[in-house]
């Protein structure tokens, strides 16, 4: 016989996998469903049982808002120059180069321009496989291009955020890229030219802090962990634990940040009828 | 107040001391001489310790506890200050500052992050840390200025915008993007002077201008140099490398062409003489506002613009 017998769970570590996991079957990270993958995909990444949306990529999003076959990237070859020649445990050279290996992507944000339910429109993408959707030179780069583009084209904007902030390799000119996206979107503003911003899983720190809150309309994805300081930084700054739902979409569109949260699968026809009715 | 002195500062203080005690025991012999000579040993030493800082050194200066904050440069360099209060939304953070003043004979609004000196009135200032409601005042003051054709100076000083639940509640990071977009095209000159930690976020939330000053003992980056080390090195234990590779000295950020200009300060640091400092601050201001009252505002706008824009480093 036991003496001490656990009455609770685990202590929840809060870090888990939420990436798709190589191979047919998978495991839905939020109710622990086995689901087939093809399944999933189907459900545009979300958990059939519980509605848990899996942390996607640009190539997914692009798929699920534009019409098909009417997408086209720009400057997708741009890549980070390592303006600092920044080495921490290892060189940021060599942590681009594998990440560009490893993931395909060149950075953080892939942006082009489509039609999304017939309406020409821009989108910027983030992906938080490259380096945690870290926010540097590229980023901020391809932002200004793609609100350009806008400008150009007359065309409505949507940036797609996934990121745990500025890039830390590249120091003051990560932080500065926050001013710089900031101030090329109130140019577009005065254009009277839309802005959504999407918000999804998760944004924080300095991407939080520029683009992804200035959108003419916040929009979210359920369970999105959206904030400025990550939950972890305040738990040790205050010493408390964190509310049930702190810092999730939810909890932003209660306090009065987000505009709407939307299902993956409203996604397209939402913000279509959102732009149809400001444009 | 007790004197703080830096680890590298030991030498010089050591120095200092045994003069005084010459000067002390000396009633009836005649040490000029000697005195004289140490005098001359202290002051080549201090050149030479703070000619070759590490970049982590700077960061000690930049956070020494005797070091001028925004009230004392609004005390010594304006006249005529009223402060002002509040966001009219939710409070008045005592974070941030501002009001206007004169800086000779020329009226401005000034607005800088306010540390503490002691613990009380460091809980008083929250360390420096600003909540949104600061920012939002800091905004209203900037709009204000603008109505009346005033121009704004910004002095940047803060470990970081403060990570609180409340903080996150009432939107910290809407708080900062606003201040970003809106000081982007204020119709009025913007003048930003680093005058001692700039932390990231928290910093630039205040820090959108037509000219980037930064003094001479500051440094300016994404992140604390601690904060880096315990997240890239997964240890608190490698600050002095993660300040160097992080390049946040004011020469470092004049290379890099985000800062526009270096601010000298006197020997030893601002807080050795901050009536100098203060002047000196003054009279770089006064040049710059001079330079930038001649542009029209929309000029000013589109410079500002084309500034921020062309910040960063990338391959096509």
């Amino acid at each position: 016989m036991t003496w001490f017998r656990r009455s609770k769970e685990n202590i929840d570590s809060g870090n888990q996998k939420k990436e798709m996991p190589e191979g047919m079957w998978t495991k839905c990270s939020s109710c622990g469903e086995i689901l087939h993958k093809g399944a999933v995909e189907q459900n545009l990444w979300v958990c059939p049982k519980c509605g848990f949306h899996f942390r996607i990529g640009s190539k997914e999003y692009f798929s699920i808002l534009f019409d098909e076959g009417t997408f086209k990237e720009h400057d997708a070859k741009m890549t980070s120059k390592d303006p600092l020649n920044f080495v921490d445990t290892k060189k940021y050279k060599d942590r681009i180069k594998e990440t560009i290996k490893k993931t395909g992507l060149h950075d953080a944000i892939r942006y082009g321009t489509g039609k999304m339910n017939k309406r020409e429109t821009v989108i910027a993408c983030m992906d938080f496989a490259f380096i945690g959707g870290s926010m540097g030179s590229v980023v901020g780069e391809k932002i200004v291009r793609a609100i350009d583009k806008s400008m150009k084209l007359k065309a409505p904007l949507i940036i797609i955020s996934a990121s745990g902030g500025a890039r830390m390799m590249e120091a003051a000119y990560s932080l500065m890229q926050l001013a710089k996206t900031s101030a090329k979107l109130a140019q577009l503003s005065q254009k009277k030219i839309p802005y959504i911003s999407l918000m999804t899983d998760p944004t924080t720190g300095g991407t939080t802090a520029s683009y992804a809150m200035l959108g003419d309309i916040n929009v979210a994805e359920p369970g999105a962990l959206i904030g400025f300081a990550g939950p972890r930084v305040i738990k040790q700054t205050i010493g408390k634990d964190l509310p049930e739902g702190f810092q999730r979409a939810e909890f932003l569109l209660e306090k009065g940040f987000v505009d709407v949260v939307v299902p993956r699968k409203d996604l397209k026809t939402t913000i279509s009828n959102l732009l149809s009715m400001m444009n | 107040m007790a004197k703080v002195v830096l680890e590298f500062e030991r030498p010089i203080y050591e120095l200092e001391q045994k003069i005084d005690e010459i000067k002390n025991l000396s009633d009836n012999v005649d040490v000029t001489d000697e005195v004289k000579t140490l005098e001359k040993k202290v002051n080549q030493l201090r050149e030479n310790i703070f000619s070759n800082l590490t970049r982590w050194q700077r960061v000690q200066l930049a956070r020494h506890p005797e070091r001028p904050y925004t009230l004392d440069y609004i005390q010594h360099m304006t006249t005529d200050f009223v402060e002002l209060h509040g966001d009219r939304f939710y409070g008045d953070d005592k974070a941030i500052v501002g009001g206007f003043a004169k800086l000779d004979g020329q009226p401005v609004m000034i607005i800088g992050q306010q540390k503490g000196r002691d613990t009380k009135s460091n809980l008083y200032r929250n360390f420096g840390m600003p909540n949104p409601e600061g920012y939002r005042k800091a905004l209203r003051f900037m709009k204000l200025a603008a109505k009346f054709n005033k121009p704004v100076i910004t002095l940047l000083d803060t470990p970081g915008a403060y990570p609180g639940i409340e903080a996150e509640e009432r939107g910290q990071a809407e708080a900062i993007a606003r201040n970003l977009f809106e000081m982007s095209h204020l119709p009025v000159p913007i003048i930003v002077v680093i005058i001692g930690e700039g932390a990231s976020g928290g910093a630039l939330g205040i820090g959108v201008g037509d000219r980037m000053l930064m003094l001479e003992n500051t440094w300016y980056s994404v992140i604390a140099p601690e904060s880096c080390s315990s997240i890239l090195w997964k240890s608190w234990d490698f600050k002095e490398q993660a300040a160097e590779a992080l390049r946040l000295t004011a020469t470092d950020l004049l290379e890099q062409k985000i800062v526009d200009r270096i601010i000298p300060e006197p020997l030893g640091g601002a807080h050795r003489n901050l009536q100098q400092a203060a002047m000196i601050l003054k009279d770089t201001l006064l040049d710059e506002l001079k330079a930038l009252s001649k542009m029209k505002p929309d000029k000013l706008i589109e410079k500002r613009i084309e500034k921020f824009c062309k910040m960063g480093a990338w391959n096509e």
